[in-house]
């Protein structure tokens, strides 16, 4: 297989990789601190695609764009705001999931938050196809798709370098914020043992939100970078991105926000490859077959430290 | 707390005043399946009866609503099915469709001019049931012995997986078109079942519905049954009290997937199609919603809830479409939303609906509309089990 050809599908699946993985992020954190499968995850990821649609066609709108920008300027703060209404905005429908859904249930058997985040996932599917309606809608690629650098035969598309770029910036911070801050030491010490943590004075509710927050706004940047990257959204991507997303978070070892990010671009992955290799109908079933294998096998993941509970 | 066995009063719920269910309490294990026998033959001649009565008769014919509760009881068996996995045995199933696609699946390939085979329906009926619990099998083996949690995301990955695969399989499934003209039913005395004359469908599925229902009950009263229920309740307890938690997990799954596997053959033989977009997620979906509103872990109480829900579906959104439109409000503002009660149409709000009523009854009435004590016990916080508990010791 020649280099160019091979340099451009690392790209790609440096660049799904990518998406899965600031998905994943959130799955491994809200599972690291309460130990709940947040179905309506994948479905935050939607919504903040829809969100994203939103707020560049206002700007588009009041701007004057409808597509690629070529004012570099003008590209940044656009981008700029879209992530931060976008992360906001998704930030705080994940607070609100956790507040109205899952925080009622804390102490429930397990099956009850189950059966309500399932619940969550078809009302925010439902809502947005109120809203926004049932069929794909095309999101204005503000960056230029075309504009690439070439290098021999493959031509690297300045949007993936991008995407790339930003997802590793934005792993790095949740890293150092989870590592380096109060509220991350507050973070690690609930997902460690909640009640010693409690009585050590943090505020367990505050602490679980913010898990919340966290995880959704990085949701919501994976929904930006939806529309960037494919330029069109629909009311069930959700349900295939969370699915990935969660094996991802399981392959990395669930719990571990390095895991999670590895398995993101490891299921990017798989995903290029089984289409580069001609089974791209049947990359689903790879990717489910991963997991159930991983599961089997490996319940911690390649990361996880922590035993998964076999009883 | 001394356990008593379940028996009918302990279904009954609080629906049914105390001296009635004093009396049917009395009535011995041995004549629950009498009672089971009697109530369905009951509900399935007053049915098509009712709907011949206002308001009823102004939705639709006879022959439609017979048609209709045909199929509304290929979801009663699937709920009652979905209901052994995540009501008895506790395990979150989001992939439960499957297991019906197999079985429907089974019949079209076994009976169409597809395959070139046909086989008779009612053989099929066992086999399609057998060969949707060989996959029941297949992936629980591996994967029951993880947490829940895991189960339910394997469940909802293996429901998604499976439709791809019969979309994909076209050699053997006809991809996207499905299989198409799949045999209808024979019965000695009664002939070919057809379109036009729901009847015999109708019949056959309150009979199955009948069995099923007698089995279930009596399995729930088996060693297996409370094997179940122990594992729902405290899976280390249970196994520290030598039962085999990977195996009783597995039958749970083995008898749910035939049960929906069951379902799967009437559907394919009723519609006479199968085609992959029928047992998508929102299958599986829609009949979780019918085991928890009809109350996780009670035989009956899902039964109604997934009857109750189909015809909602079905005929009472439509129906609402039109009260609506006859109505004649004018539209009206609603903050920044104008609302025009006429112009809207229920049906795209259905799985909204779904959606709002699995979180509401989680938060505030987890046991379900017609739930079983046991199950309410075990659901409400400790204190409210306690009271239960001393409820149940005292009666």
């Amino acid at each position: 297989m020649d280099p160019g050809y091979l340099l451009q599908q690392t790209i790609n699946f440096l660049t799904i990789g990518a998406i899965y993985a600031l998905i994943a992020l959130g799955y491994t954190m809200v599972y690291g601190i309460i130990e709940l499968i947040n179905f309506a995850h994948g479905d935050v990821f939607m919504v903040g695609s829809f969100v994203t649609l939103t707020v560049l066609t206002t700007l588009g709108g009041t701007l004057g764009f409808d597509g690629a920008i070529s004012n570099p300027l003008l590209l940044a703060v656009v981008l700029i705001v879209t992530f931060l209404v976008a992360m906001a905005v998704m930030g705080i429908v994940g607070v609100l999931i956790e507040r109205f859904a899952y925080r009622p249930l804390r102490n429930a058997p397990r099956l009850a938050p189950l059966i309500t985040a399932i619940g969550m996932s078809f009302i925010l599917q439902n809502v947005v196809q109120v809203i926004w309606g049932p069929s794909p809608v095309i999101v204005p690629q503000i960056i230029d798709v075309h504009a690439a650098i070439r290098i021999g035969d493959a031509s690297i598309r300045y949007l993936s370098l991008f995407i790339i770029a930003l997802a590793v910036v934005l792993m790095i911070a949740l890293q150092v914020f989870v590592r380096q801050t109060r509220l991350g030491r507050a973070m690690r010490s609930t997902a460690i043992d909640r009640e010693a943590a409690m009585l050590m004075g943090v505020d367990i509710n505050t602490t679980i939100a913010l898990t919340f927050f966290i995880g959704s706004a990085l949701a919501g940047a994976a929904g930006v970078v939806q529309g960037l990257y494919f330029g069109n959204t629909v009311f069930t991507i959700g349900f295939q991105a969370g699915l990935k997303a969660f094996t991802a978070a399981v392959l990395g070892g669930i719990g571990n926000t390095t895991g999670a990010a590895l398995g993101g671009f490891l299921i990017g992955f798989i995903e290029v490859a089984s289409t580069v290799v001609g089974f791209s109908r049947w990359s689903e079933a790879i990717v489910f077959s991963i997991l159930v294998l991983v599961l089997v096998f490996r319940p911690t993941g390649i990361l996880g430290q922590q035993l998964a509970e076999r009883a | 707390m001394s356990e008593r066995p379940a028996g009918v009063r302990d279904r009954l719920g609080g629906l049914v005043p105390p001296r009635l269910r004093d009396a049917l309490g009395r009535l011995p294990e041995r004549h629950q399946s009498l009672t089971v026998v009697i109530g369905m033959a009951i509900a399935t001649t007053i049915l098509p009866l009712v709907v011949l009565f206002p308001p009823f008769n102004g939705f639709g014919t006879q022959n439609d609503f017979i048609d209709g509760f045909a199929t509304a009881g290929v979801f009663v068996l699937l709920a009652m099915g979905l209901n052994v996995v995540v009501g008895l045995a506790g395990l979150l199933d989001l992939g439960y469709a499957a297991f019906f696609a197999i079985g429907a699946y089974t019949y079209a390939y076994g009976a169409s001019p597809f395959s070139g085979l046909q086989i008779p329906f009612w053989p099929m009926l066992i086999v399609g049931a057998f060969v949707a619990a060989v996959f029941g099998i297949l992936l629980g083996a591996p994967t029951l012995r993880l947490r829940g949690d895991y189960l339910a995301i394997v469940t909802l990955g293996f429901g998604e997986i499976v439709p791809v695969v019969f979309l994909n399989a076209d050699k053997y499934t006809n991809g996207t078109n499905g299989i198409g003209g799949v045999y209808q039913p024979e019965l000695p005395g009664v002939g070919n079942f057809g379109f036009g004359h729901p009847l015999p469908y109708y019949l056959t599925v309150a009979a199955i519905v009948t069995i099923a229902m007698i089995l279930l009950y009596r399995l729930q009263d088996s060693r297996l049954g409370r094997a179940w229920m122990a594992v729902r309740e405290d899976e280390l307890a249970a196994a520290s009290m030598g039962i085999n938690t990977v195996t009783t997990k597995l039958l749970a799954f083995a008898i749910g997937a035939s049960t929906s596997g069951l379902g799967g053959v009437f559907y394919a033989s009723k519609l006479s199609i199968v085609s992959p977009d029928q047992f998508g997620f929102v299958v599986s979906f829609t009949v979780l919603a019918m085991v928890v509103l009809g109350g996780m872990g009670n035989i009956w109480g899902v039964a109604a809830g997934a009857f109750v829900i189909y015809e909602i579906q079905s005929q009472g959104l439509k129906q609402l479409n039109s009260f609506m439109q006859g109505l004649n409000v004018p539209p009206f503002h609603l903050g920044p939303l104008t609302v025009d009660l006429a112009s809207i149409n229920f049906l795209n709000y259905q799985f909204l609906l779904y959606g709002l009523a699995l979180v509401a009854m989680m938060l505030l009435r987890p046991e379900g509309l017609f739930p079983s004590r046991r199950r309410r016990a075990e659901l409400h916080d400790a204190a409210d089990a306690g009271a239960a508990n001393e409820e149940l010791v005292q009666a």
